[in-house]
């Protein structure tokens, strides 16, 4: 017996005297124990960020000395900003030193260009499918559809050898245009601006708004909501994106956070603390996007499965 | 103002507002998509060297123990995926469908939340949480059933696969749970409430009203998992540090494909690989929306 297996027989307990005491009204007793369960869960996926943070701060020699924080009395010798320091230290490399800033300047600039590229790009096509007749129009969704069964990695080997032979190797170039107008995206925003009124888009027409325009100014606002949802999707994608910068950008300063970070715990290197400092702050910014798109996203998500 | 050259005009729009992705889709996807059936007919040595070699190269990686290998350990994770983690998350979703909206928000909040850490940092981070005896998760263990502290889960070729099935459960869960709640909002309460007053258990209502209710979000969440499933690569990369763990235990299709292509040199087998696993991709998710006999797009 110890303390966790103490907690988990009281948490029991309860359980049973509410459902002994209240024998007409056993929902109660359920209802609590649904809450204890979800209470449970959200306590074991929440574990491992708790420890990142601690770690984090952790002198690199004492990581693995306890589970979270040490106790109080250890806390002005043990906890530090070591894995901070030696993060923000520069780096020599081929094209001089390099500073922690600099990925991740890197990295929110590709994301931030992707995320722009590719939302532009992908409405722009799924207007252009929602709202408008035209020859060829089936085909080209027939052959979008046909294209999303083939996974991407078919296409890693020819495509790294067309970034090498038209010199777009070790440029930002190579990662965002390649994947500039997402198929996924295009269905997305279809579906979103099939339901806009036709008469609103002949409104404005006969106002003498151009076509482009009447995308821009009438419609996109209509569709905030899913483009808020694909913003999110595509920027974690694009922030977290490992394997792109890996096989196509070899200058180290013009590497991204995951490519970064894991240097530090290759086969080779073992500094864990800075990894984890760093990937603390890694985290924040898709953090941050994520609270402030939180319902868009949610239900910008799920729509799309649930209409079917 | 509708003269004929403002009509062309309209009609030639859909033409400008689709030319990016025409263009893009014949030099990043069309041309690609014709080398690699062409490149896995070739040997390649370097970057100038090719020669056909006709169908040596799929004859060599369907000969490969190692493919093989690769061919179980992504199945068995697949199995696990579908018939661990889905109804996981299915039971999560129905513990949280009938909280309050606030309570449902936050708890969906917390458990959606790996999501927002990309594979590599996961795959790092479980890998120290999976250190014999000081890991977070080795004490866990033994805090809880009093076994598996000096557990080598990513030393032990029979621990290396369970120990990407939990990371891949930690990370996974609440993002099909999403999905699960979103199909279980739409399950008709009336419904619910007439099987009740006819008599029917929990376990009735579940098999005969929700299940039949939620079949669209789960056939598309089973099809959409089980192809991520097959193209697991980051995670199990991170985890066991850019190896593919002791006799192979942590290899699946797709490192199989990155090995031979990017660390042998060898994009010829690569492009094989990838297109015997599109078919296997293909093969799976037909069947799979063959049985569940809703035939709709995931869209």
């Amino acid at each position: 017996m110890n303390r966790l297996h103490i907690f988990l027989l009281c948490l029991a307990g309860i359980f049973v005297v509410l459902y002994a005491m209240l024998p007409k009204r056993p929902h109660i007793a359920f209802t609590y124990l649904r809450y204890v369960i979800l209470i449970l869960i959200a306590s074991v996926v929440l574990a491992p960020f708790v420890w990142l943070v601690c770690s984090a701060f952790k002198d690199p020699t004492v990581l693995m000395k306890y589970s979270f924080l040490p106790p109080p009395s250890e806390w002005s010798k043990e906890l530090n900003l070591k894995n901070f320091i030696e993060l923000f230290k520069s780096q020599p490399s081929m094209e001089g030193k390099v500073y922690f800033w600099q990925y991740i300047i890197n990295s929110l600039f590709l994301a931030g260009t992707t995320t722009v590229v590719q939302m532009f790009f992908s409405s722009l096509g799924g207007y252009s499918l929602a709202k408008y007749e035209f020859r060829g129009k089936k085909f080209i969704m027939l052959f979008m559809l046909a294209s999303m069964m083939i996974p991407g990695v078919v296409l890693l080997a020819p495509v790294y050898k067309l970034i090498v032979n038209i010199g777009l190797m070790d440029t930002y170039w190579a990662l965002v245009v390649p994947g500039a107008c997402s198929v996924f995206g295009m269905f997305l925003f279809r579906q979103a601006m099939v339901g806009v009124p036709n008469d609103l888009i002949e409104a404005g027409r006969i106002d003498g708004c151009s076509e482009f325009s009447i995308y821009l100014n009438l419609i996109m606002p209509l569709v905030r909501p899913m483009t808020g949802a694909f913003c999110l999707v595509v920027f974690l994608g694009s922030w977290n994106n490992f394997l792109g910068p890996q096989v196509y950008i070899n200058a180290q300063s013009k590497l991204t956070l995951p490519v970064v970070l894991n240097q530090y715990v290759g086969v080779y290197a073992n500094q864990y603390g800075v990894f984890l400092a760093g990937t603390l702050l890694a985290i924040i910014p898709p953090a941050i996007l994520f609270f402030c798109l939180q319902k868009e996203f949610i239900s910008g998500l799920s729509s799309g499965a649930v209409k079917g | 103002m509708k003269n004929a050259k403002y009509k062309a005009y309209v009609k030639r729009t859909p033409y400008m507002f689709l030319a990016p992705y025409i263009c893009l889709t014949c030099i990043f996807f069309l041309y690609p998509l014709i080398s690699a059936v062409i490149l896995s007919f070739q040997q390649t040595n370097g970057p100038k060297s090719r020669a056909f070699v006709g169908l040596s190269n799929y004859a060599f990686v369907l000969t490969d123990p190692d493919f093989r290998k690769a061919v179980s350990n992504t199945v068995i994770y697949a199995i696990f995926s579908i018939f661990l983690q889905l109804p996981l998350s299915l039971g999560l979703a129905m513990l949280l469908n009938t909280a309050k909206d606030k309570t449902k928000g936050f708890f969906r909040l917390i458990i959606f939340s790996p999501n927002l850490v990309g594979q590599i940092f996961v795959g790092v981070i479980f890998s120290v949480l999976f250190v014999p005896r000081y890991g977070l998760f080795n004490r866990f263990m033994q805090d809880l059933l009093r076994w598996g502290l000096e557990n080598r889960w990513l030393g032990n070729p029979s621990l290396v696969l369970p120990a990407i099935i939990i990371t891949a459960l930690w990370m996974y869960v609440g993002f099909n749970m999403i999905y699960f709640l979103a199909g279980l909002q739409s399950v008709d309460k009336s419904l619910i409430e007439a099987a009740r007053i006819d008599g029917a258990n929990a376990w009735q209502v579940f098999w005969n009203v929700t299940l039949p209710a939620i079949k669209p979000v789960a056939t598309f969440v089973v099809v959409m998992s089980t192809i991520g499933s097959f193209q697991l690569f980051e995670l199990p990369f991170a985890l066991l540090k850019g190896e593919f763990g002791p006799s192979s235990s942590g290899l699946f299709i797709v490192s199989y494909l990155y090995s031979m292509a990017f660390r042998a040199g060898d994009l010829g087998t690569g492009a094989a690989v990838g297109w015997i696993l599109t078919l296997m991709i293909m093969a799976i998710s037909l069947a799979q929306i063959k049985i569940s006999g809703t035939m709709k797009e995931g869209q």
